[in-house]
């Protein structure tokens, strides 16, 4: 867990250097959210809306105990009900709180052009600095969890710090402190990881749910909040968590070869056409020859 | 002197050329972060984002406008195909041997049509990246798959736009005049566009 200020590892949009840039002085921090001991309160909903300053919505009923259908701008947390039922015909509901992940490798990050309006600090927190951000909303394009959202009033994209601003002070994120059912527990990723292999034992040993497994995602790097799941080969079935998530490989494309290509051939058709103005001069038109 | 633009195709030229400027130096912002500096000087990155896009519709209106007027003038011919074939001795200045051409010629065509349908695949894609909020995050694929064309068209436009500008303010002395006031020296008119010369002395 990270105390005192945090340290910057990661900034988006930005062609200088980077103070905390290849360090780890920090801990790696985490959430892990045991979805299995989820009771679907939404404690932590209220909590994040306590502590962040956002006023309660109105909720739009959509046929489940779901608040609404989506996150929202000013509402980064939420508890996503789905039905589910086993192909052996039980039948269970699937409650998983959806946040931002924090991601070690931010696809939000990587997309975003303004410089700092995306920060990644050295335990792991990828945090957005509104006062930055210039609301092309390419975050939301770099994203494999559909996570930032768009305030079309005030052109800012928000998303779920990981109360960086209560971690930074040594303590736990708001939701972790509401959560009743201990389904949610917050500290050193290293920490998070062990109690999730435990948990998954024990669900292996003594429930039925042989399949269950930690979902902490290689594809983006591992994630900063990781879930213990019933079943870790259907995902899917949490309210579309992605079973193998990237960065969009078209995002990446852009950001990598197409920015070198691209530079390169700016730069050397500006170059190329000083440099035929010295072999060639300039066109001159003779003024005899009357036609 | 000869009159070679009228004082409308002037105007529209230099509405063209201030959108696509501001486009251009907004989006290369946008583009790296070495030249985000540029949206600073434009009055801040939210500005840059706002604006951008409304220039690049302002863009496409007068270039629907110009398109009315020029379209004509910039249709591919026989001669500019012939044209064609000596790039390489009017690049290298051997003038003498490039077959004569009209208004405008074949390497001007190209710029223009490139620039059109440039603007046409940059407005499509840009209106997909003004509000991408209404795509479904189902359909995700969509915006990386715009900008990457909107990049990649922005690109092939600069590259027209690199040589536009090295051709009218260095190689080819009075091109800039001639947009600006509207006259050509005859000799240049001669020189540059005989078979448009022949036909306007004509007349």
């Amino acid at each position: 867990m990270s105390n005192g200020p945090l340290q910057i590892k990661a900034i988006s949009g930005h062609a200088g250097t980077v103070p905390g840039a290849d360090t780890s002085r920090d801990y790696d921090v985490c959430k892990l959210i045991d979805v299995t001991t989820c009771i679907g309160c939404k404690a932590c909903e209220v909590a994040c809306l306590e502590w962040n300053g956002y006023p309660f919505r109105e909720t739009v009923f959509d046929n489940t105990y779901q608040t609404m259908p989506d996150l929202a701008w000013n509402y980064y947390n939420l508890i996503r009900f789905n039905e589910h039922t086993a192909d052996d015909g039980t039948f269970s509901w699937l409650m998983r709180k959806d946040q931002c992940m924090h991601c070690a490798d931010p696809g939000c990050l990587r997309a975003c052009p303004a410089d700092g309006a995306i920060v990644q600090y050295s335990n792991g927190i990828v945090d957005f600095q509104q006062e930055h951000c210039i609301g092309c909303q390419y975050c939301v394009t770099g994203c494999p969890f559909n996570i930032p959202k768009f305030n079309s009033e005030t052109k800012k994209v928000h998303k779920c710090t990981l109360c960086s601003d209560r971690v930074g002070a040594g303590l736990e994120p708001a939701c972790i402190k509401a959560c009743p059912t201990g389904c949610l527990h917050f500290g050193t990723k290293d920490d998070m990881k062990d109690i999730a292999e435990k948990r998954v034992k024990q669900l292996h040993e003594h429930t039925s749910h042989t399949k269950a497994g930690v979902y902490d995602p290689p594809g983006v790097g591992g994630t900063h909040v990781i879930y213990v799941l019933h079943d870790i080969n259907n995902s899917e079935a949490y309210g579309g968590l992605p079973k193998d998530p990237h960065v969009p490989l078209l995002v990446r494309i852009w950001k990598g070869p197409l920015k070198w290509l691209g530079n390169f051939a700016i730069a050397a058709g500006i170059m190329g056409a000083a440099a035929h103005y010295i072999r060639f001069g300039p066109k001159k038109v003779e003024e005899e020859k009357p036609q | 002197m000869i009159a070679r633009y009228t004082y409308r195709e002037r105007i529209m030229h230099w509405l063209t050329a201030l959108c696509y400027t501001y486009c251009l130096l907004t989006g290369l912002a946008f583009y790296s972060p070495h030249l985000f500096w540029i949206a600073q000087v434009l009055g801040g990155g939210p500005t840059s984002r706002f604006w951008h896009p409304i220039s690049g519709v302002a863009f496409l209106i007068v270039a629907i406008w110009m398109h009315a007027v020029w379209r004509r003038d910039m249709a591919m011919t026989e001669v500019d195909k012939r044209w064609l074939n000596h790039t390489k001795d009017y690049a290298e200045n051997r003038d003498n041997l490039v077959p004569p051409s009209d208004r405008f010629n074949a390497g001007q065509k190209l710029y223009y049509w490139a620039m059109y349908y440039g603007a046409l695949v940059l407005l499509l894609t840009g209106v997909v990246m003004w509000f991408p909020e209404y795509i479904p995050f189902s359909m995700g694929w969509i915006r990386p798959l715009v900008i990457l064309i909107h990049v990649s068209a922005a690109l092939i436009t600069i590259g027209g736009f690199i040589i536009h500008i090295y051709m009218s303010v260095f190689l080819v002395p009075g091109s800039s005049a001639a947009m600006m006031f509207g006259d050509v020296p005859t000799a240049w008119a001669r020189a540059h566009h005989r078979l448009w010369y022949v036909r306007v002395s004509k007349e």
